[in-house]
């Protein structure tokens, strides 16, 4: 049945054809939804690089005479504050738009590390396989045993607070998911017939690895990584909501959660409108994601 | 062997057109096809990947799919007019009457299911004269099974039916499809590249099993391949297809004796063979055309030694010869003279 | 055209093994699950003389292609010995390897598999050239791609599209011109036209044969195709389940196959012209290829060969001289039989 489907097909390849990473974002183009949410993510990293040119006030200036002001549509509301002000009256949506920095900053420091070792950790178990395979994935399979969030709990307890202390110990144990992905991808690769011929060549094994096999394995590197890019966001905002993230007063959504916690009856909007924002960011980075996955990965297409 | 000429063919199809959408455009991977399946006889239809001969046998199957569809054409099975048949009925005639297997047999039979739950499944579907009550049904049904199995040469059949498909090697497991193709006692054996994937001390012993059972069952067999000496050796007749047309049909040893397409004498010629050690073979130069808005010429046309400016119009089959058709104008002259 | 005899071979293999142990999982192993072995290529001697075309001839899992493989070190031998030119190759330390790698050159069976999807036609084939250091300047370096590209029957703006934009034929041209860009002496052509339509295969057999005169080149041509390898090759070896069970001048063992295996594979290749020359008795053998993880004990051809007696089941036969440079492996050579002679074949068990 696939035999009849295919063969005309592939006679039918335009000669006209580009590479495959063009044909790629094309099909990425296609699916909507994917490209909404791409949009949006790229809006919350301009506002990110722009928040002084956005944000209407200080996000630490504190006026104590707007403490909990609420929203501009409601009762004693005002549109110089648009999303009312938290308990020491500073403006929420200022630092919603500096806290769009720590999210995006921590949340791609933390993913370029990751993917950084877990390339090349992956790379060296798959290829070299014998005992840098077994040590490599060894390590990993006792990472993947310890909780997430208690693993960097206890390591930021350990280092103290701290921007590149809160990116390492996100990262000792992210780099875990890229680096199975590439050894996985790897292992099938190292047996295709272009890397024997290359070897065959005559080319060193750093060579294989990172110009024959990485450009082929890159697509599912990627497409993992935005997804994981959604979680990290995701744990950095929980550390920082039990304190243990960027100190104060420098906005993080997280902490800026944990700040309305006492006030949530009364005064909703201060822990409310950080949560949707990282609702809404890491929404976005999914499904913007799963397109992306959609049109790099042959597997998932159709 | 011989054309019974007066009884009518068991499968004719007439005027064929299947066609895919693609984001290029409109791929006519079958275009004008006519096929005449005669009783008892194996037809060989031999084309390179993109002629069509798969294609034309999956639309006779009612297998074609979107983005494919059939555009014209009339498929005559029997007196039935298959594309006239509600998708109920298409489904008894095809793996009823009508079977097919396929080139790749591991793919094709479902690795969940046991041997014999896969010829079970199809003795079930096509086989009205089972008996009534359950048990007895049952054994009727394990022993074709059986039956079937023995058949197509695995031995120990009984304890075989109980293992499941990637247990057996390809060889066993192109026999295994045989068999399933063969429980319904279809009248039209229709075999893709049934050797294919097949080691040549493998691939002898299915073919003399086709040859064998046709003879022994009395059907049809259309036996697509790209091998010419798989033809030579086990069909009466040849069609040979070539970008999406049929360009020469004929008896087989005539065929081969004696081409009048240049694109038959072509692939004869292009055949390696420890005689012809120290000649240059002639292989055909260049490439099959994209089947992607086709001029109305002839298809062979860039790749043949023989055209001149009036090959640039439609070319019709001819009569060349008693039971004996090419897709050439000057097949009389300078082919195969 | 040329012979192995008179002065020495440009590649000599001699007792070659190659063995793959598996080794089960932690679990298994605890549970008393012992090693796999299979021993892919088992004690294989040959020899390929300057200029020549030595046939590799098997169906799969024969170990045909793992013994090219092999040669050239691109799977370390377990035991044996590879002599080229002179030089040991299995002795060679990485780097004096990675110099022998220019001259000894590898055709894949895969058009498809065999080309880096992500690279241009230019950088697959221009990347002998530069791990060899073999181009000056990167003007050189193009020169000598493009000039590869022409010779091998393809256009010089193929160097800038990608392998995908190529048809399965042109693609196994991409193949050759990377193989023979640094102008290697050895070629092993592992299946080269075995993916390919039959009117592109003879395209593709033709072209080797004129680089391979024009450019002076030896080819291991491996293949399941007799047809080719009769068409193409100066000396035949034929392999069954890890040995060659009968080498020899193609035209003696084509002519008078003598091992029982060959006689049945010459007659089991469909003919176009059924009378041709080499086509006799037809023998039909039975049963399947023995699993390599479980061969027969002796002769690994007796559960399938018509011939077998008692001493081909319990001891390996030697291989034995037939001919001028013709021998095979069978014990029951002396009584001259044949299953191509309907007098010798035995009735169907």
């Amino acid at each position: 049945m696939s035999t009849a489907a295919q063969s005309p097909t592939e006679a039918a390849t335009p000669a006209a054809a580009t590479s495959i990473f063009r044909r790629n974002m094309r099909d990425f183009a296609d699916n909507r939804l994917a490209l909404v949410s791409a949009v949006v993510v790229v809006l919350f990293v301009l506002m990110a690089l722009a928040a002084p040119l956005v944000a209407p006030h200080d996000p630490n200036a504190t006026d104590l005479f707007r403490r909990l002001q609420p929203p501009a549509w409601m009762e004693g509301g005002s549109w110089s504050y648009p999303l009312g002000a938290d308990a020491l009256g500073r403006d929420i949506l200022s630092r919603i738009i500096y806290g769009t920095r720590i999210s995006i900053f921590i949340g791609a420091a933390v993913i370029l590390v990751a993917t950084t070792i877990g390339i090349l950790a992956g790379l060296a178990a798959g290829y070299l396989r014998g005992w840098t395979d077994v040590a490599i994935s060894r390590l990993v399979d006792i990472l993947l045993g310890f909780p997430y969030l208690i693993f960097a709990i206890g390591l930021m307890a350990m280092m103290g607070p701290g921007l590149v202390n809160i990116i390492l110990a996100l990262a000792y144990k992210e780099w875990v998911i890229p680096c199975r992905v590439v050894r996985g991808e790897t292992l099938v690769t190292r047996e295709l017939e272009y890397v024997e011929a290359a070897r065959a060549l005559g080319a060193s094994r750093g060579h294989i690895m990172l110009r024959e096999i990485l450009p082929n394995i890159l697509s599912p590197v990627i497409v993992v990584s935005t997804i994981r890019m959604a979680h990290v966001i995701i744990l950095e905002a929980s550390l920082s909501f039990l304190g243990l993230g960027v100190q104060p007063p420098t906005a993080s959504w997280g902490a800026m959660v944990a700040d309305g916690r006492a006030f949530i009856l009364e005064s909703w909007w201060v822990s409310t409108f950080p949560g949707v924002a990282i609702l809404l960011l890491v929404l976005a980075i999914n499904v913007a994601s799963q397109g992306l996955r959609d049109a790099f990965d042959p597997r998932f297409s159709e | 062997m011989t054309d019974t000429a007066a009884s009518q063919p068991l499968l004719s199809v007439s005027g064929l057109r299947t066609v895919f959408e693609t984001r290029a455009g409109s791929v006519f991977a079958v275009d004008g096809v006519d096929v005449n399946v005669r009783r008892g006889e194996c037809l060989g239809v031999v084309g390179e990947s993109g002629s069509g001969k798969s294609v034309t046998f999956s639309s006779v199957m009612g297998l074609i799919k979107p983005p494919g569809r059939i555009a014209a054409g009339e498929i005559i099975f029997d007196g039935r007019d298959l594309r006239a048949l509600s998708p109920a009925e298409m489904r008894m005639v095809r793996g009823g009457e009508i079977a097919m297997t396929l080139q790749d047999a591991l793919t094709a039979l479902n690795p969940a299911l046991t041997v014999g739950a896969q010829i079970a499944e199809m003795i079930e579907a096509h086989d009205p004269g089972l008996p009534r009550s359950e048990p007895a049904r049952r054994r009727a049904i394990r022993t074709r099974a059986v039956e079937m199995l023995g058949l197509v040469g695995i031995p120990s059949p009984d304890e075989r039916l109980r293992q499941y498909p990637h247990e057996f090697s390809g060889g066993m497991r192109q026999r295994i499809m045989i068999a399933i193709a063969l429980a319904s006692r279809p009248r039209l054996l229709i075999a893709d590249e049934p050797t294919t994937a097949l080691d040549v001390t493998i691939q002898a012993q299915v073919l003399e099993l086709i040859t064998e059972l046709r003879t022994e069952l009395g059907m049809s067999v259309v036996l697509i391949t790209h091998d010419l000496g798989v033809v030579a050796e086990h069909c009466d007749r040849v069609m040979v297809m070539y970008a999406g047309q049929v360009v020469e049909e004929g008896p087989t040893a005539e065929v081969i004796a004696d081409p009048r397409h240049p694109y038959t004498k072509g692939l004869l010629g292009s055949i390696p063979r420890i005689e012809l050690r120290g000649q240059k073979i002639q292989p055909i130069e260049g490439q099959v055309p994209e089947l992607i808005d086709l001029p109305p010429q002839c298809r062979f046309y860039s790749r043949c030694a023989l055209a001149g400016a009036d090959c640039l119009k439609p070319i019709e089959m001819r009569r060349v010869g008693p039971d004996r058709q090419a897709r050439c104008i000057r097949t009389r002259k300078e082919v195969g003279a | 055209m040329s012979t192995a005899d008179g002065d020495a071979p440009l590649l000599s293999v001699e007792g070659l093994s190659k063995t793959y142990v598996s080794r089960p999982g932690f679990v298994a192993r605890m549970a008393g699950t012992p090693d796999t072995r299979v021993q892919a290529v088992s004690d294989v001697s040959l020899q390929i003389g300057r200029g020549e075309i030595l046939g590799l001839i098997g169906e799969s899992g024969c170990g045909k292609s793992t013994l090219g493989r092999t040669i050239l070190r691109l799977h370390e031998p377990t035991t044996g010995r590879v002599t080229f030119d002179g030089t040991d190759v299995t002795a060679l330390d990485p780097a004096a390897m990675k110099a022998m790698r220019r001259r000894m050159q590898i055709i894949f069976q895969d058009p498809y598999a065999s080309l880096n999807p992500r690279r241009t036609v230019g950088d697959i084939i221009g990347l002998p050239l530069r791990l060899h250091r073999l181009a000056t300047s990167e003007a050189e370096l193009r020169d000598r791609v493009t000039e590869i590209v022409e010779r091998v029957g393809l256009k010089a703006r193929a160097v800038d599209l990608y392998p995908h934009q190529f048809s399965g034929g042109q693609r196994q041209r991409i193949g050759i011109a990377r193989a023979l860009v640094s102008h290697p002496e050895f070629i092993v052509c592992d299946e080269p036209v075995s993916a390919l339509d039959v009117s592109i295969q003879a395209q593709i057999v033709q072209l080797l044969l004129d680089l391979k005169r024009d450019m002076g080149l030896t080819y291991l041509f491996i293949s399941h195709d007799i047809s080719v390898i009769g068409y193409m090759a100066d000396r035949v070896a034929v392999m069954y389940l890890g040995e060659i069970v009968e080498q020899g001048p193609v035209e003696r063992v084509l002519s008078d196959p003598r091992h029982p295996y060959t006689q049945s594979l010459m007659s089991a290749v469909p003919e176009v012209h059924p009378q041709g020359p080499h086509k006799r008795g037809r023998v039909r053998l039975t049963g399947d290829l023995p699993s390599p993880l479980n061969p027969p004990s002796g002769c690994k051809f007796h559960t399938r060969c018509p011939l077998a007696i008692d001493a081909c089941r319990k001891v390996t036969p030697a291989t034995e001289g037939v001919g001028p440079g013709h021998s095979a492996a069978c014990h029951r050579l002396s009584e001259r039989l044949s299953l191509l002679d309907p007098d010798d074949a035995p009735a169907a068990p």
